[in-house]
């Protein structure tokens, strides 16, 4: 296993953010040369080479995302999806305030890559410290002109736009995202076109997560077969996993693509607290189908494995659940949340989402019915596939992959009115 | 305060390239909440007729977006996390302490109008669990301790 770091390479100190401090770790150097000596095919060319697969959650490759764009369209537009809002993932949050000038540094070498002008990073409303950091980076590399009219005396020019959200998690959605930055309420948009034909105000259109862009002056500095010799075969590079939930060191942790599960929640993350057993795994942010503790042995945290065992990647976002926790409880937690964040566009969804939490909130209020878990497996059904967007699919998941997985506990609910567990979520 | 509130939308429009004037309908939301406290229909009217948008438009996203205030909030907006990473962690605790401290529900303003106390949807802060946002600042790993400590503050 390679111990590369791409992100968190440094000491974090009390200005290790600024443009100094990057510039000292070797930042910008890529991008200079990249306007000096290389063409915008050169940089789709070592994307390309790189194997760099989307962060957001989808793992869709880059450079095939990029390539997709009519070199010859007269606007292109670049988006950077910051509205990390997917329960349990953390990671780009860090990234914006301890590293913003690599993520800076990846847009301009996209946009000029693209042949952008306009750049905009859609950021969660909520986001005050990240918010703060990446204004104050790009005030600096405007001032140092690495952003602007005639970057560094180049005819290359490039505005960033910082854009703010409203708390609403499906805008993380690619289409979601563009119909709000158009100022609608974010209804998502039915694909095809693909925003990299059709996007913002019907120009070229495309979505990067942030890590995915703060990946590319990494590719551009060590080329990309470099970056692909890292991870697995078909997962390059290395990322940025949260852990979180019932264990005794939650944090981030930056590892090679491919790295193992178990190794992340007992070494890394020093096990469950208190001693306890695991008892499940939500492997890459709530939307990701749950794992039992005797399915993660051969686990690794990459595309491939994870599907083979039936669930994702996603976005990095690791949720560990120690013994003694109940699977019921937990569920609503989710189904409240999907049910709130519906857009409401959508049929499936919209009735979907709320009739799983009023039957989940139904059993655990004692009221639970025999044909309750049918139910709720039913309407699983009646969502999957049949919606505009993935928010659908990623609200009946969880509720599938809890039902199938901890039935026992659900009949139970149903049967005696009560938790076998307790009600207990902190264990 | 009408000239004043153009002279500010003038400025951020010219963040923005021109024929992207609708995407100005959020960010002038934003700017005008920040000044008002809340947000009414006939702010949205005032924004749609600015930007030349339709005012159906600027009331949808009005009512659509959770951060946007539609009834008055306390001077200090406490948002308590209540998903998955925090809810392991005492989520449902932290949230009764509050409630308990202020002598309000979850969605409740307090009588001298110094705190509304609302649940929100997870915000990005997992690893550092149980959190919560007071205003613009995030409060994370809350214990009862430190949650009295940083309202009494406040009070």
């Amino acid at each position: 296993m390679s111990d590369q770091r791409i992100f968190m390479n440094f000491d974090v100190t009390a200005d290790s953010h600024n443009l100094a401090a990057y510039r000292d770790r070797g930042g910008y150097q890529a991008f200079e040369k990249a306007l000096r000596e290389q063409t915008p095919d050169d940089i789709q060319a070592e994307v390309d080479a790189s194997g760099l697969r989307g962060r957001g959650g989808a793992g869709f490759p880059t450079g095939m995302k990029w390539s997709f764009v009519n070199k010859q369209a007269p606007v292109v537009y670049l988006c950077c999806n910051a509205d990390e809002g997917e329960p349990g993932t953390f990671k780009d949050r860090w990234i914006f305030e301890h590293n913003p000038h690599q993520l800076i540094e990846g847009i301009l070498l996209a946009s000029y890559a693209l042949r952008v002008r306009h750049a905009f990073v859609y950021i969660r409303g909520e986001f005050d410290l990240p918010l703060r950091r990446l204004r104050e980076a790009l005030q600096e590399a405007y001032d140092a002109n690495l952003v602007g009219e005639n970057v560094l005396d180049t005819d290359f020019s490039s505005d960033i736009i910082v854009h703010r959200g409203a708390g609403a998690y499906v805008c993380g959605e690619e289409s979601s995202l563009l119909t709000s930055l158009e100022g609608f309420k974010a209804y998502p948009r039915n694909k095809p076109p693909f925003p990299a034909v059709k996007g913002l105000y019907q120009k070229p259109t495309i979505i990067n997560n942030v890590e995915t862009l703060a990946t590319v002056p990494w590719i551009m500095t060590h080329g990309g077969a470099e970056y692909a010799k890292i991870g697995t075969e078909w997962n390059s590079g290395t990322r940025i996993f949260g852990i979180s939930g019932h264990v005794n060191n939650p944090g981030l942790f930056e590892k090679e693509a491919g790295y193992s599960l178990k190794e992340i929640i007992f070494e890394d993350a020093g096990g469950i607290r208190g001693g306890k057993s695991l008892k499940a795994v939500i492997p890459g942010g709530s939307s990701t189908p749950i794992l039992k503790a005797d399915e993660i042995d051969t686990i690794t945290l990459d595309a491939e494995n994870l599907q083979k065992h039936g669930s994702m990647v996603g976005s990095g976002g690791v949720i560990v659940i120690g013994e003694g926790t109940c699977m019921v409880r937990l569920l609503q937690v989710l189904t409240r949340f999907y049910a709130h964040e519906s857009c409401g566009q959508c049929t499936p969804c919209r009735e979907g989402s709320a009739l799983m939490n009023a039957i989940i909130s139904r059993i655990i209020a004692g009221k639970g019915r025999s044909e309750d878990v049918e139910r709720l497996e039913k309407t699983t059904k009646g969502i999957m596939g049949k919606t505009v967007c993935a928010l659908g699919d990623a609200a009946a998941m969880p509720v599938q992959s809890f039902i199938t997985k901890f039935r026992d506990e659900f009949d139970y609910f149903v049967e005696h009115g009560r938790s076998i567990n307790d009600g207990r979520l902190e264990i | 305060m009408t000239t004043c509130m153009t002279e500010k939308f003038d400025r951020l429009r010219k963040v923005y390239p021109e024929e992207m004037t609708s995407s100005l309908v959020l960010p002038l939301l934003q700017l005008m909440q920040e000044e008002k406290g809340h947000l009414t229909e006939s702010d949205a009217v005032f924004i749609a007729e600015y930007l030349d948008v339709p005012k159906i438009q600027v009331k949808e996203a009005l009512t659509w977006y959770s951060m946007l205030y539609r009834q008055s909030v306390g001077k200090h907006v406490v948002k308590v996390c209540r998903n998955i990473a925090c809810s392991l962690n005492g989520a449902e605790r932290v949230l009764e302490h509050i409630e308990k401290k202020l002598g309000i529900k979850a969605g409740e303003t307090t009588s001298d109008e110094k705190f509304t106390l609302l649940t929100v949807e997870c915000l990005a802060s997992c690893g550092t669990a149980p959190m919560m946002q007071i205003d613009d600042t995030y409060y994370e790993n809350l214990t009862e301790d430190s949650i009295d400590k940083v309202l009494e503050a406040l009070s």
